[in-house]
């Protein structure tokens, strides 16, 4: 199995089809896929031992990922946004690559390690031009890595999660109906390249032939004008970022986003508030709420349309409740929740997500984390209603356990939120030698609100919950840390609270 | 058969890529399919001639086999001359 599949299966059904727009340029199933082909053989030539990406999003992002997987080498889309040092650490661990995007930094700080680098431009340009070489040399269709993603690695260092042909192509050929797009439909990508998301939401269009659209850096007035100038149909946001076009829609700009028929959201915790607005804003529009990790080959559960729809509609608090759920499984996928002996616990019981199926890999470079049952453990920690609805609570790492009492960060933070003057928070576990760990919080204010006292919130938290969810430590703060994908950096909180 | 090959048929251009099969041989027209094509294409037979639709996925009564299509043809898939049908699939929101 080769993910290349999923473009020569596009160029051979819709060859003259536009499939990516980008800065732009307009590129058909029938390109990208010569594209690729002369970026295998490119790559062939080369001698690297990985193909890599150090860019914004772009149709190199494409050519390479295919290109890759048809010269048989494992895809590494590496962070653009990561310091000089780390980033050279982890170019030396997939050293020779074929770097595709910023050349002169590669070069500045990996010079030694025996790097080919081409700039966008050059590598499609080589790459079109090298597929006249193509007989020459042989497509490798190894049943082996088809990318290879560091993880953010904020103990220790980066771990190199590995996903198969067989994962990927797995989820994709399990969730995508293949051509069901019409020609008509756009899909808005602006998840960085070297995010799962960021590339599953690639192999899934080209899959379905829904054109997309890409869009290399996220700002609200960019995102709402290519909707309206490429008639986009679908779109995935990170929770900040439909947070940002709500506020950017109701400050009044003035955009035609009617051709907008489907958002899906994931990559963090979506406030509340949020998607109720967003549903009250777009009527018209589908939601869907996606869960997913890189070790999963992206979605393993999702939230639909009517599932929000019943949600908001309902007067039963069990079915409004699942507005703040991850939804039900896919069809192809199994989920458990284990205590920490390994019990399966039943319905509403908090504890590790476990996840299998034929697209989790569970698997890093020399280690699986599979158990000898093939389920990985997420690390998410989380329970499933008696319909099978998952909810998060946080990562595991992140649960605080005081005085041998397991706590959620989420209920706490959920009850700070309800505080007319709480805007954000965050709850993590500092140490105590009363307790082991005791309970820290952060708290952002909204604007011209009045700052609590910090009694005022104690009490708020004792009477909601109970009296060993009251914080000893609180801190008031003008924002709360997240990274780019809208993910809250518990570990930098907890570090401005101990110092 | 081991998944991940792809079968080409003896008598149209119908490709399938093998997701898992049990049974040894898959007809394609009527005619055993190989991972290569014959020089000279055989004779489609009329009976297994409704052709194969592009992307979908096809399988026999027991799902001890199912394929995918991965390019259309005139002929009609089937294990042992029972004809295979069209896997039947829920479709899901695009979540990314």
């Amino acid at each position: 199995m080769n993910i290349s599949l999923l473009l020569e299966m596009a160029a051979e059904m819709f060859p003259d089809r536009v499939g990516l727009v980008c800065d732009g340029q307009r590129w058909t199933y029938a390109e990208l896929l010569d594209a690729a082909r002369g970026a295998s053989v490119l790559i062939r030539q080369s001698g690297a031992q990985y193909v890599s990406l150090l860019d914004e999003s772009c149709e190199a992002a494409v050519i390479a990922l295919f290109g890759a997987a048809l010269a048989g080498l494992p895809y590494c889309p590496l962070n653009y946004r990561l310091a000089d040092g780390e980033l050279a650490a982890l170019l030396q661990r997939i050293a020779p690559a074929l770097v595709i995007g910023d050349e002169t930094r590669v070069m500045r700080i990996a010079g030694s390690q025996g790097h080919i680098a081409y700039s966008r431009d050059k590598f499609a340009a080589k790459a079109l031009e090298s597929l006249q070489n193509r007989a020459s040399v042989d497509e490798n269709l190894a049943e082996d890595i088809a990318v290879q993603l560091f993880t953010s690695g904020t103990t220790a260092a980066p771990k190199a999660a590995i996903l198969r042909h067989s994962n990927l192509l797995g989820y994709i050929l399990n969730s995508v109906e293949f051509g069901s797009a019409g020609e008509d439909e756009a899909s808005l990508v602006v998840v960085p390249p070297y995010h799962i998301a960021g590339i599953s939401a690639l192999m899934s269009s080209i899959y379905a032939g829904r054109r997309i659209v890409m869009l290399p850096a996220f700002a609200p007035t960019d995102w709402l004008s290519l909707i309206e100038t490429e008639q986009v149909t679908n779109a995935f946001v990170v929770p900040t970022m439909l947070a940002r076009i709500i506020d950017t829609l109701a400050s009044g700009a003035e955009t035609d986003i009617s051709s907008l028929r489907a958002i899906a959201y994931g990559g963090g915790k979506m406030p509340l508030e949020v998607i109720r607005k967003a549903l009250g804003m777009f009527p018209d529009v589908n939601f869907t709420n996606a869960y997913g990790l890189t070790e999963t080959s992206s979605t393993i559960a999702l939230l639909g349309p009517e599932d929000h729809r019943a949600a908001l509609a309902s007067d039963d608090p069990k079915v409004q409740a699942r507005l703040g759920s991850l939804g039900q499984p896919l069809p192809t996928v199994e989920i458990e929740i284990r205590d920490e002996n390994g019990q399966v616990l039943p319905p509403n019981e908090t504890g590790e997500i476990y996840v299998r199926g034929e697209q989790v890999s569970g698997e890093y470079r020399g280690k699986s984390a599979l158990d000898d049952g093939g389920w990985f453990p997420t690390r998410d920690a989380g329970f499933m209603d008696e319909e099978g609805y998952l909810f998060l609570s946080g990562r595991a790492d992140d649960v605080i356990v005081r005085g041998g009492e397991n706590i959620s960060p989420g209920e706490i933070e959920d009850v700070l939120l309800t505080h007319p003057a709480v805007a954000d928070a965050c709850a993590c576990a500092i140490p105590s030698v009363e307790w082991g760990e005791a309970i820290g919080i952060a708290v952002v204010l909204r604007d011209m609100k009045a700052r609590p006292t910090d009694q005022e919130l104690k009490d708020l938290i004792r009477d909601r919950l109970r009296s060993s969810r009251v914080p000893d430590q609180i801190a008031f703060l003008q924002d709360l840390p997240y990274n780019e994908m809208g993910k809250l950096m518990r570990r930098e909180v907890k570090k401005m609270l101990v110092d | 058969m081991k998944s991940g090959i792809r079968l080409k048929s003896a008598v149209c251009d119908t490709e399938v890529m093998v997701i898992h099969c049990d049974a040894d041989v898959v007809e394609c027209g009527g005619i055993p399919m190989a991972e290569t094509k014959p020089a000279t294409l055989g004779t489609l037979n009329a009976e297994h001639a409704n052709g194969t639709l592009m992307g979908k996925r096809y399988v026999d009564a027991e799902s001890t086999c199912e394929l995918l299509c991965i390019k259309a043809g005139k002929g009609s898939l089937a294990i042992d001359g029972v004809s295979l049908a069209i896997k039947d699939a829920k479709p899901l929101p695009a979540s990314d």
